[in-house]
């Protein structure tokens, strides 16, 4: 070793560089295929079992040659030990050997699968490969992350960001995991869109699948049927804007009315976030369906003819307004309570009168709530798959199709693929068609003066149908909820109302015996996995998202628009899109985690990962960047800037985060469905078993069982949330005063 | 299991292999029969061989979709139950083993003709016939008469009353237009398919729907397997089964190895076993009225005589082929489902 001062080489240069070589020369190089966490591998053979070999001992025993170039890129960093961080050769030696190891790991991990060379025009060039490799491991995933993290220093020592490398480190680190579990899972369901017969390329088949009358046709409008394309896009456009209207009305009664019960609404507004899939639908079918007890006892009351006028766009409106309606007023309160009250009394002393200042000032004010609550609903309405499964009846819509294009008899992933391709045109349009209505105008109303006032009243003419409405429709959910909790205890519903227990105890029965408790009922199985996913899952979420908020809040850099949309990307794509496209891209190597735990928790991550970053990006811009700076001033770095200030300035979007994704991962269904396997079932896929098995008891016992574990979860959540903004407040505060 | 050993281990072997013992030996089954059958098949299966069973259930299109998908790398080992045709499909494919059971001599021609067809990549365990039930507290409210024959379905009086499955998702409806192609001839079949068309109030996704909807008074009268009605009404709804008098189609329920298993001997074991005497009498205890493929299996009370019941010659091979079922599925997309109802 030559003589370099320590203090001149960064710690954690020489860290990346030692684990780049146990990635490469002591930890087993491929999947372990007992699991991520088994380690049975250290006494079975390792190192010189093939399968647990770490790659050193592969390549010595003269096996997966094709792994040995990767031996230079990792040579090369300990040449940039020699060198200062300030000299341009130490940052291109790092940049080199970053770049270098990494593009080969991604080039052989893609040219060499399971059957030998992935590509026909390398078996024809170096003739057909007789070996093959397995997904990454330990080793493989350690050793890409060492060049990825040399290359980013490489880049900081350039000077990119400052040359701070924490941040050209996060930025790098989120661009490639993005990539990897958003933008190449969808990149290579799309190009099933074009995949013939045969297995070739052609955009002929494109065209022959996405002309089809069951995506476009019109026949509805002469007696028929439409396509699932119109049928979906109508039934967004109806659900945004019912639930824009319904959440304005709870959303004004709760800031512009005296109405005295206004906690109650802002309590039923958690529900149906936490409620299980198909529930809704269960219940609704309970209550209005051919046999349901409000149909029975009309058609009684006026001697008609009991119909199924539920099933069909009826019915899924009615249970997405349900389910939505809640979204639209999180997404309006925010807005309608932040119209300065300034605005609206000066329009008053100017002798606008209440309507008139509603008319011309608060509303125009909330536009950009309406916009983002209707984006919300339509959204949530295309991507919705539970409600249209129960209560769809002939009214098909893409969400449902894309489901048993895969799964139907008739197995056709180039239509699915198609198929959301035209789902995933619909809500990337409304992203657009929200933004380009805001416009750039300006809404900000609260600015750094003094904010007093009081909200005015709404006109009386407006609050009376807009009291009506909102406690028409509360009373109509609480009605749904409380037939959800009878559907649980009854013996046999719609044959045998007498009430029984039977369903939870089939559920969840426990048997005390000697050696300890046993799990005896038939749904702990999945409920543990479920808690156990929704826990790994959470932390993660927050994690990502709010380093990805950090990023955008703090951080200028370039490209960082395009980064912005890709990490929001994933909230636009239906969850029935990502759980297809993940089977089809994950279930081969580099990257190969199906049927494992591992899928599950990436897909919650990325799935909930915007939220993540909202809530990040919405806390950060409330915290003066001042104390960044002066953290940075006083000789901090960034990382300990972002460790030390601003995360336990966040505590509470951290929360909310956390609360979101645990909540999110165990009620989600779209993508779960495509994703769970033997050992790792979740509690949403067995719930759609039962439902599928018309044991509608059973079913709804376990959900209102987890609408329960999830209140408690949630409950408590916000109480440390609450004491935590508390503390906050205070901290603000001392700040400010002193 | 282990596919190789180094011999360079040296004293780490004796520990290592002591280890593997420890280690018992698994199996993967995916399984597309109903939940509670299929638990109580792996469970007893894991009683009688000490196996450990990953089981995870998913309906025949599911499953068969999820075995195309991991073909270059498949995770299960045994496919067992859900209708034929997929398993048909699949042997077609490549996508299962072959493998001839010892246990084969037990059992009814149908199961081993199906498994002929399949190039013995597939095996018959049980089978179910076609027909209707129908909701009898309904039929009355709404005063319609009792349906016998698959014709009485398409009187005008029960617009509205009739459900099936889509053809397209399902294979119990597929199963339904390929019998009446082979009942009525092809023309006269979709004439059939197209009268019906009129009085179904909604194409299900799902095979069993149909009835599942009529147990529970959402539909009157659902096209589905006999055993699935069957089991309704044991359930306790009010469901009357109907074997039409023109005779009917049927499904024999099949299983296949995946192609590529990684614990073949344990799927084999599997395979063996599920076809034995013992392991079919366990679909009494579910409520399974199938009728099951071992000669010497007991069948149900209350399940459909097959005796009793017309049954035609189903020809699986035809039908059950990609082309034929493409061809009959366009047709039916083309000329019934497009009607106004």
């Amino acid at each position: 070793m030559p003589l370099v001062s320590k203090n001149t080489t960064p710690p954690v240069l020489i860290l990346w560089i030692i684990a780049g070589w146990v990635g490469f020369g002591l930890l087993p190089w491929y999947g372990i295929e007992d699991g991520f966490w088994t380690f049975e591998w250290l006494l079975d053979g390792y190192p010189f079992d093939e399968d647990y070999a770490p790659a050193v001992f592969l390549i010595a025993q003269g096996e997966k040659l094709w792994l040995s170039p990767l031996l230079i890129p990792l040579a090369l960093p300990l040449l940039a030990l020699r060198y200062q961080k300030s000299d341009p050769v130490y940052a291109r030696l790092l940049v080199l050997a970053g770049a270098l190891g990494f593009a080969w790991m991604i080039v052989q991990g893609f040219s060499i699968g399971i059957r030998g060379y992935n590509f026909a025009w390398m078996n024809a060039t170096f003739g057909p490969l007789d070996d093959r490799q397995f997904g990454m491991g330990y080793g493989a995933l350690l050793c890409a992350s060492a060049f990825l993290f040399l290359f980013t220093q490489g880049i900081a020592a350039r000077g990119a960001v400052n040359g701070d490398v924490f941040v050209v480190s996060a930025i790098g680190g989120v661009i490639v995991i993005v990539t990897a579990f958003v933008f190449f899972p969808i990149a290579k369901m799309l190009f099933a869109a074009f995949v013939t017969d045969d297995g070739s390329y052609s955009i002929l088949v494109f065209f022959d699948k996405f002309f089809d009358d069951r995506i476009w046709g019109l026949g509805c409008l002469a007696g028929a049927r439409c396509g699932a394309a119109w049928n979906s896009l109508f039934l967004a456009i109806l659900v945004g804007f019912i639930t824009t209207l319904l959440g304005l009305a709870f959303a004004l009664v709760v800031t512009r009315s005296g109405f005295r019960y206004k906690r109650l609404i802002r309590a039923m507004t958690v529900l149906p976030i936490i409620t299980p899939p198909f529930v809704i639908g269960l219940a609704l079918i309970l209550l209005f369906g051919l046999s349901g007890t409000v149909t029975v006892f009309f058609a009684e009351l006026f001697g008609l003819q009991p119909t199924r006028w539920l099933y069909g766009l009826p019915g899924v409106l009615i249970a997405q307004t349900l389910a939505f309606t809640p979204i639209a007023f999180l997404v309006l309160i925010g807005v309608v309570e932040g119209v300065s009250p300034s605005m609206e009394e000066a329009a008053q002393t100017l002798r606008a009168n209440r309507w008139q200042t509603f008319r011309t000032v608060s509303l125009p004010l909330m536009r950009p709530g309406l916009a983002n609550a209707f984006l919300l609903g339509f959204i949530e309405s295309m991507a919705d798959f539970g409600n249209p499964l129960v209560l769809g009846g002939n009214f098909d819509v893409l969400s449902t199709e894309i489901f048993f294009a895969i799964v139907g008899a008739q197995y056709d992933q180039g239509r699915a693929a198609v198929l959301a391709m035209v789902l995933l045109f619909f809500t990337l349009s409304a992203f657009y068609a929200q933004r380009a209505w805001l416009g750039k105008k300006s809404y900000t109303t609260v600015s750094g003066k003094g904010d007093a006032g009081v909200h005015p009243l709404m006109p009386k003419a407006l609050a009376l149908p807009v009291l009506a409405i909102a406690l028409a429709w509360a009373l109509f959910t609480a009605v749904v909820y409380v037939m959800i909790v009878y559907g649980s205890v009854v013996e046999l519903w719609g044959v045998n109302n007498s009430l029984t227990l039977k369903h939870y105890v089939t559920a969840f029965s426990v048997r005390f015996e000697e050696e300890g408790i046993r799990w005896t009922g038939a749904a702990w199985d999945s409920f543990w996995t479920t808690i156990t996913i929704a826990a790994i899952a959470a932390p993660l979420t927050a994690a990502v998202g709010l380093v990805t908020a950090y990023l955008l809040t703090r951080q200028s850099f370039v490209g960082k628009n395009a980064f912005e949309f890709g990490t929001m990307l994933s909230f636009a794509i239906p969850g029935t899109v990502i759980g297809v496209s993940y089977i089809l891209a994950f279930n081969v190597p580099p990257i190969e985690i199906t049927g494992t735990g591992i899928i599950l928790v990436v897909s919650f991550i990325f799935r909930n990962m915007p939220v993540g970053v909202r809530a990040g990006i919405a806390s950060m811009s409330q915290i003066d960047k001042s104390l960044d700076e002066s953290s940075l001033t006083l000789g901090a770095n960034s990382w300990q800037t972002f460790r030390k200030v601003i995360l336990p300035l966040l505590r509470p979007a951290i929360l909310a985060a956390l609360v979101y994704s645990f909540v999110r991962a165990m009620t989600a269904i779209s993508a779960v469905i495509f994703l769970v396997s033997a050992e790792y079932d979740m509690a949403t896929s067995y719930i759609i078993g039962r439902v599928e098995n018309n044991d509608y008891g059973l079913a709804i016992a376990y959900s209102t069982t987890l609408i329960f574990v999830m209140l408690a979860a949630v409950g408590f959540l916000q109480l440390l949330v609450g004491r935590v903004q508390i503390g906050r407040r205070k901290h603000i505060e001392m700040k400010e005063a002193s | 299991m282990k596919r190789t050993t180094s011999t360079l281990a040296g004293s780490l072997l004796a520990f290592a292999a002591s280890v593997s013992m420890a280690h018992a030996d698994k199996l993967t089954l995916y399984c597309s029969a109903q939940e509670d059958w299929c638990q109580l098949m792996a469970r007893s299966f894991e009683d009688a061989t000490g196996i450990d069973v990953n089981m995870t259930r998913k309906s025949s299109g599911e499953t068969f979709a999820q075995v195309r998908a991991e073909s270059s790398n498949p995770k299960g080992d045994v496919w067992w139950g859900g209708t034929g045709d997929p398993h048909l499909q699949a042997a077609e494919e490549g996508l299962t083993a072959e493998y001839v059971s010892p246990m084969r001599d037990q059992l009814h021609d149908w199961a081993i003709s199906q498994a002929e067809s399949a190039g013995n990549r597939t095996i018959g365990i049980y089978s179910g016939a076609l027909g209707y039930g129908y909701n009898s507290d309904l039929l009355s409210a709404n005063n319609l008469p009792e349906p016998a024959c698959w014709k009485d379905l398409l009187k005008p009086e029960y617009k509205g009353h009739v459900q099936m499955a889509n053809p397209n998702s399902s294979g119990t409806a597929y199963t339904t237009l390929a019998s009446m192609v082979q009942i009525f001839g092809e023309d006269e079949g979709f004439e059939f398919m197209k009268g019906l068309h009129a009085n179904i109030n909604q194409y299900t996704k799902s095979g069993s729907a149909p009835i599942k909807a009529a147990g529970r008074g959402e539909n009157t009268i659902g096209i589905v397997f006999m055993h699935d009605a069957v089991k309704q009404a044991v359930s306790g709804f009010p469901v009357k089964v109907v074997a039409p008098c023109e005779g009917t189609g049927y499904e024999i329920g099949s299983m296949s190895i995946i192609e590529g298993a990684r614990n073949m001997d344990e799927a084999k074991k599997f395979y063996d076993w599920a076809l034995s005497a013992d392991a079919q009498n366990l679909a009494l205890q579910v409520n399974a009225f199938q009728v099951p493929s071992n000669k010497g299996a007991e069948t149900s009370e209350s399940a459909p005589d097959m005796s009793q019941i017309k049954l035609i010659d189903y020809d699986f091979k035809k039908y059950g082929s990609s082309d034929e079922r493409k061809r009959l599925l366009q047709k039916w997309d083309e000329d019934v489902s497009t009607l106004p109802q």
